[in-house]
């Protein structure tokens, strides 16, 4: 059992936070940049001193320093430690703590294979890629057998792809580890995509908290101003295709959305995810409609559009200089095109 | 470039060579007024034969050497201890910094008329000397190393469950160590400079002191052979310490 309750915290920017996070939980907390978010987690892992109090399974752990509360900390730069080498550097907090020269061995080399990364034991950091610097920073920092994990935006650094790679792996490990875990991030999808549930931070406050669908779907002012607002489409026919695909029609929008379920009530998307044409685009009139261009804002880097088709209104942001190449105005004839991929879905049930 | 490449384990010598040669050919021709005082390159081995022969340099080099490694080795032992203490520990550091900084600055020798009242004129005073000269610098390095360490590591090993003390001697020290060996490198080399200027100043025995003693015989070339002594001697302590770095840290700098 290893669940942990925040009571009143106060520090910096963080002010009276009251968050509970269950057993073998994997909490995200989403929020912008000095929303809090790291100084939560130094707090629970007692770098720093704070008001209110910390409780482990109920027990309060206030008075504990750091090096007794039994942490694993992800941080974000991951500071492996340069002097030493893979090896030495998962075996540290087992070496610190005394533990018998044969344990330490033996769980070197469990975290070794579970990480795959046997073959890099006699390396050292600088000799290491970001992707693999992060499994060796994890493995050190489950290598104390640690009550809680605690990520500080521990993808940062790294391309796309391996911290898409990496992220899907973690999420495995940590349910098969069955670990308690609190992973930051100031990116909704890669929120969305580990969360058990998020908890949104806002200038040191819970803005809101559940499961990410509920955030998406249901955002309260301030997260809406964070994430976005999604346009949120309701469906009035699901037809199941093949391959785990749904054909759906939301007023005159036909979409094709990936689904187990056939039975889909509402379509999410953020307006960043509709790619918006002056021309017609090819391919099959799916995930496509036609729409008059009523309203743009303009700011520094972005626009912001509103498309309305004949039973829709959608919202559309992009990018400055894509819109400024089309030349468009208002009343102008546009195509718009909803990513697959960044279609979200309420089915019935949820 | 691959012909340079192919030279560079030992092209080092040849400008040397050529230095000796240019040296050996003005000296021998008297292309220079006053001949006198400039023997040819040869006539300072020659010279450098009979005093290893007879065992005056051996003996003078020896005094010196003992001077520099009792005051360089007490020194920057001292210095380390200090330099770790202060980096470490603020309250040590805010106390003792402001004598540091105000005694830092003076020059080693410029301690040498105290102490010459205080020690008198014997083995304690080139000994106190390199002891100072090595002291100060060591411990700035080592204490500037030591706070300089990112504090994120620290902050990593806490978390790993490691103690101050610990996190102090696992982590902050060894990666203080370049900044450390700096010092150590640097201050070899200038507790050879130091004990050379003492001796001459104060001391009847070493490597000084027998150079000294061939100025007022106008021995031009038992002067030559102390300076080469002294050369090569500051070289090989900064390139031991150089290498012991390179040995420690290289691979994972």
């Amino acid at each position: 059992m290893s669940s942990i309750n925040l009571k009143n915290i106060s520090k910096y920017v963080c002010k009276n936070i009251n968050l509970e996070i269950f057993d073998k939980e994997l909490l995200v907390l989403l929020g912008p940049n000095g929303a809090g978010k790291s100084t939560l987690l130094n707090v629970i892992a007692g770098l720093i001193d704070y008001e209110g109090s910390v409780f482990f399974n109920n027990k309060t752990i206030d008075k504990l320093p750091a090096n007794k509360r039994r942490i694993g900390y992800l941080f974000q730069e991951l500071n492996l430690f340069p002097h030493l080498d893979i090896s030495a550097n998962i075996a540290y907090g087992l070496r610190v703590q005394k533990n018998p020269q044969n344990e330490i061995k033996a769980r070197v080399e469990e975290l070794l294979q579970i990480m795959k990364i046997k073959q890099l034991s006699s390396r050292y950091p600088k000799e290491l890629s970001g992707g693999e610097k992060q499994r060796v920073a994890l493995a050190r920092a489950l290598a104390n057998f640690p009550r809680i994990l605690l990520l500080d935006e521990p993808m940062n650094s790294l391309d796309y792809r391996t911290s898409k790679y990496l992220r899907t792996e973690f999420k495995i490990l940590q349910k098969k580890l069955g670990i308690t875990t609190i992973y930051v991030t100031h990116n909704f999808y890669e929120a969305e995509e580990m969360a058990q549930r998020i908890a949104v931070l806002d200038r040191g406050r819970v803005e809101q908290i559940g499961l990410p669908k509920e955030i998406f779907f249901h955002p309260t002012k301030s997260v809406n101003d964070f994430i976005g607002a999604p346009n949120i489409l309701t469906c009035d026919y699901c037809n199941r295709l093949n391959f785990g695909l749904v054909e759906v029609k939301c007023g005159d929008i036909s979409l094709a959305v990936s689904s187990e379920r056939e039975k889909i009530k509402k379509v999410a998307i953020l307006p960043e995810d509709i790619y918006l044409s002056n021309t017609r685009p090819p391919g099959p009139d799916v995930n496509r409609v036609r729409g008059e261009l009523t309203e743009i804002n303009e700011s520094s880097s972005t626009v912001c559009c509103t498309v309305v088709t004949e039973k829709n209104s959608l919202k559309v942001k992009l990018p400055q200089e894509i819109f400024t190449s089309m030349s468009l105005d208002i009343g102008d004839e546009v195509w718009l095109i909803l990513a697959l991929r960044k279609l979200k879905i309420i089915t019935d049930g949820e | 470039m691959n012909v340079l490449r192919k030279l560079k384990p030992g092209w080092g010598i040849i400008p040397v060579a050529i230095f000796l040669g240019i040296w050996e050919i003005v000296a021998r021709l008297n292309l220079i007024p006053g001949h006198f005082f400039f023997p040819p390159f040869s006539t300072v081995v020659i010279e450098f034969y009979y005093l290893t022969v007879n065992g005056v340099l051996g003996h003078n080099f020896l005094s010196s050497l003992i001077r520099v490694l009792i005051g360089f080795s007490t020194g920057s032992i001292a210095g380390l201890f200090m330099g770790i203490i202060m980096g470490w520990n603020r309250v040590t550091d805010k106390a003792l910094s402001p004598i540091i900084s105000l005694i830092y600055p003076i020059p080693a020798l410029g301690w040498l008329p105290l102490l010459m009242l205080w020690l008198g004129i014997g083995e304690a005073l080139p000994i106190t000397i390199i002891f100072i000269c090595s002291f100060f610098p060591i411990l700035y390095n080592t204490a500037t190393g030591i706070r300089t360490v990112d504090k994120s590591y620290i902050r990593v090993a806490r978390t790993l469950g490691a103690s101050d003390m610990k996190i102090l001697i696992t982590v902050v020290i060894p990666l203080a160590l370049p900044n450390v060996f700096t010092g150590l490198r640097l201050e070899s080399g200038m507790a050879w400079r130091v004990i050379i200027a003492a001796e001459m100043v104060a001391i009847p025995t070493g490597i000084g002191a027998l150079m000294m003693k061939a100025e007022s015989l106008m021995r031009i070339d038992i002067i030559i052979v102390c300076l080469i002594v002294l050369a090569v001697m500051c070289l090989s302590f900064e390139k031991f310490f150089a290498f012991l770095e390179t040995k420690l840290t290289s691979r994972w700098r």
